[in-house]
């Protein structure tokens, strides 16, 4: 039993650690292949001197994303052996496709991106551009796939029985387009277009605030508010795909999300609310029938509640479940609010007027941050007590070879370096950001390049 | 079967070949930082991280893919392998991230004591990483405590550390450097240059000894591994072209003909790679329990449908993968100028 909660704390600090980074790589490549594109179309340097900037923001949380990244891949093996054996067959393929179509799109092209606007033409850079950019949504595909398999397995067969039982791969396209791949993936891909252009809003704001760099702020604003309003729209448009998607193929795991208890009757939309687990019992504020209404346009049909299913085929943490799932929920109608009310200042030319707007738009950087992290725990812990929904139970799936001690060795570890690494992100990012966007082909025209950088770095 | 040849087999070809790369490709990086701090003026150490800058990342791509194509093709083994090594892999992990870290903010502050932090952790944590990938090596060659079930049965903490795995260690290591300071070579000019030829005698000549006594440990204690070469004697061309090949690495160095000596190191490297895979071949991982136990690749492999599929990936995406591999160090080919965008 201590293994297994030890196995499931590194996995599951590992990967929220992991995945601050990614969307933001996604969510940032969105953005380059816009001001890149719009400065080879317009050829005005503002957009050069940005698509720059950014490309140098990409390369820290590319990198942290590629190191962690690393991590989470070995970790199947290290700690989920009987996971890895049963999913191999199925969840392999996907995982092959991810390092050779899209990881290696990315890293193969990343080079260039980073070290290579002096040694390219311009159109072969913004190639480059787009080969990371398509490389990491590639990348998510992959990865969604094989997470979406956990949570409604196809195109599959089981052999073999106890720990050798595993599941082989029948049909590909099956397994790819599993019934929640696709929602599940653009809901994970318009989130991390949010998590980057919330990034570049807030830096941008930032500056706006302290009166550096005006020109080229305001530019960027531009771009990056409108990406964040069309999929903040868009992202309550996936978010009820999902949940749809959830009520057919995981009852359980959408009981859990409002904390519906019976067995078979209307089901209610809280706004908030607090959810205990013995009386189960719901206070908070709620739309009576409102989730019988969202599902089926109707508030008095009933939806399968948790007591369907018994005590040790649903999940036991009600309310974390609930509570991450609204917290989601409430950050999605904020940034939905946010992002249209400032896209209507920014249309009647006083946005940038207004101190206050451009203050939340510089801490609203964390909200899409998050978002994420909470709709995935929210998703993850309501497939419980399956690994793979249905087919194999977390308890039976860890791996039985490796003791409490040693995990707790890798587990404190894993804090100290991450606390570090976590401080060389926000260490970097932060100079980065007090450099600031500038001109710098000016320094390269320049005959003594060399003897300028010498006395910059030494 | 396709061509005469069984989907395991096959699938074993692409992971030995995916590793191959991996070794030729973070090899020299990793043996490019373990002569780091043999650099002693600021300037050359600069030139020597800048000389990795633009490609260690994609090269630990190749562990990435390597390490799925594994998982994918041979679960079995995969899950094995890593929950009974895991010490070492954890180890592995952690000199993975930090070397990153070194990397990246060794150059962010001028102070003389931050730079030699990083120094010192990027120099480190290349070694370590070079060392730990020749123990997890020589374990997999040497064999672990696998019961029935795929089970590992040993200790976990430091069985990993035995003689057989110190010395497949220490012979990675030493190939590694010799390989790193060939990359270097490529990289860089005047006396930087003729410090790296000294420096890869040295490393010449650690490598030989090092790969001579574990060759010879091999032949004596480790039987399984020697029967290949006992039925086939033929084989034993493979050790000898590693002898001649790495014998001609000081001459083409010596000539300046640098781009051939780091040819000749990557197929040092690949010829190992040969040596490990027939050694191995149709095992994945011995069992010093019990034969019985062992984890060969029909007992790892994943069915040949999943295998068919991954093998038309690999068909399709492995040339893509050459591709811009290829562009890449075509972009970035030739002696290392540092600019404001270098580490």
């Amino acid at each position: 039993m201590e293994t297994e909660i030890l196995a499931r704390i590194q996995f599951a600090f590992t990967v929220a650690f992991h995945y601050i980074y990614p969307p933001l790589s996604i969510g940032i490549g969105l953005i380059l292949v816009f001001f890149e594109g719009l400065y080879l179309k317009t050829k005005k340097e503002k957009y050069h001197v940005l698509a720059r900037f950014w490309t140098k923001i990409f390369a820290l949380t590319f990198g942290i994303g590629v190191v962690t990244g690393i991590v989470m891949e070995f970790e199947f093996g290290t700690n989920w052996a009987v996971y890895s054996r049963y999913v191999g067959d199925v969840f392999g393929s996907a995982l092959a496709a991810e390092g050779i179509f899209a990881f290696a799109l990315e890293s193969g092209f990343l080079g260039v991106l980073l070290f290579g606007w002096n040694r390219v033409k311009p159109w072969v850079h913004f190639v480059a551009t787009i080969g990371v950019f398509l490389g990491s949504m590639f990348s998510a595909v992959w990865i969604v796939v094989a997470n979406s398999w956990q949570q409604t397995p196809s195109g599959f067969h089981i052999v073999g029985e106890g720990l050798n039982a595993r599941a082989e791969i029948t049909d590909f396209w099956a397994m790819v387009f599993n019934p929640s791949s696709v929602e599940r993936l653009l809901h994970v891909w318009l989130g991390a277009f949010l998590a980057g252009a919330f990034l570049v809003l807030s830096v941008h704001a930032y500056y706006l605030i302290k009166g550096r760099h005006i020109e080229v702020s305001k530019t960027a604003i531009k771009v990056a508010l409108i990406i964040a309003t069309v999929f903040s729209l868009g992202q309550l448009m996936t978010g009820h795909a999902s949940a749809e998607g959830v009520s057919h193929n995981q009852p359980a795991k959408l009981a859990a999300l409002e904390g519906h208890y019976p067995a078979n009757e209307k089901a209610d939309m809280y706004i908030f609310g607090w959810v205990n687990n013995e009386t189960q019992e719901v206070t908070g504020l709620k739309v009576p029938g409102g989730l019988s209404f969202l599902l089926h346009q109707d508030f008095e049909t009933p939806v399968i509640g948790l007591n369907s299913f018994s005590p040790e085929d649903r999940p036991k943490q009600v309310n974390a479940i609930f509570q991450f799932y609204h917290i989601m929920i409430a950050i999605g109608m904020f940034l939905i609010g946010f992002t249209v009310y400032a896209s209507i200042q920014l249309y009647r030319k006083k946005l940038f007027d207004q101190k206050w707007l451009l203050f939340i738009m510089m801490w609203s950087v964390l909200l899409p941050q998050i978002a994420n992290q909470v709709g995935w725990f929210a998703a993850e812990m309501g497939r419980q007590p399956w690994v793979v929904y249905g087919l194999l139970r977390t308890s039976d799936a860890f791996s039985q070879s490796v003791s409490e001690n040693q995990i707790l060795f890798s587990l404190i570890l894993f804090f100290v370096i991450y606390a570090l690494l976590f401080f060389l992100f926000i260490y970097l990012l932060n100079k980065k950001i007090q450099a600031g966007p500038h001109d710098d082909t000016k320094i390269q025209r320049n005959p003594n390049q060399e003897a300028y950088t010498q006395t910059l770095t030494q | 079967m396709f061509l005469g040849i069984d989907y395991p087999t096959w699938w074993f070809l692409v992971v030995g070949g995916l590793f191959s790369g991996y070794a030729i490709l973070d090899g020299f990086d990793f043996g490019a930082g373990a002569w780091h701090l043999f650099f002693r003026k600021e300037e050359n150490r600069r030139i020597a991280l800048n000389a990795i800058g633009p490609v260690w990342d994609g090269n630990e791509v190749w562990l990435v893919i390597g390490g799925g194509a594994l998982f994918a093709g041979f679960p079995v083994m995969y899950a094995t392998f890593f929950s009974s090594l895991y010490i070492p892999f954890m180890l592995f992990l952690l000199n993975i991230i930090l070397r990153a870290i070194a990397i990246e903010f060794r150059g962010k502050e001028p102070m003389l004591w931050w730079r030699r932090t990083w120094d010192i952790t990027y120099s480190v944590s290349s070694i370590l990483l070079a060392f730990l990938l020749g123990v997890v090596i020589g374990n997999v060659l040497r064999g672990i405590q696998i019961g029935p079930d795929y089970q590992y049965q040993g200790d976990g903490f430091f069985e990993f550390l035995n003689p057989y795995a110190l010395l497949t260690g220490f012979t990675t290591l030493t190939l590694f450097m010799v390989h790193g300071a060939n990359y270097l070579l490529l990289k860089t000019e005047g006396r930087l240059y003729a410090k790296l030829q000294l420096l890869l005698k040295k490393g010449i000549i650690a490598f030989i000894l090092s790969f001579a006594i574990t060759t010879l440990y091999t032949l004596i204690f480790i039987e399984h591994l020697t029967v290949v070469f006992k039925e086939n004697p033929v084989l034993f061309i493979v050790p000898v072209l590693v002898f001649l090949s790495v014998a001609n690495i000081p001459r083409l160095a010596s000539k300046r003909k640098y781009r051939a000596a780091f040819l000749f190191s990557s197929l040092v490297t690949a010829l190992l790679m040969v040596i490990v895979a027939l050694e191995l071949y149709p095992q994945l991982l011995v069992s010093t329990i019990d034969d019985a136990y062992s984890i060969s690749i029909y007992d790892a492999a994943s069915s040949d449908q999943s295998l068919k599929i991954m093998l038309t990936i690999a068909v399709i995406g492995t040339p893509l993968v050459l591709g811009y591999t290829y562009f890449v160090y075509k972009t970035f080919a030739g002696k290392v100028k540092l600019d404001e965008h270098s580490y």
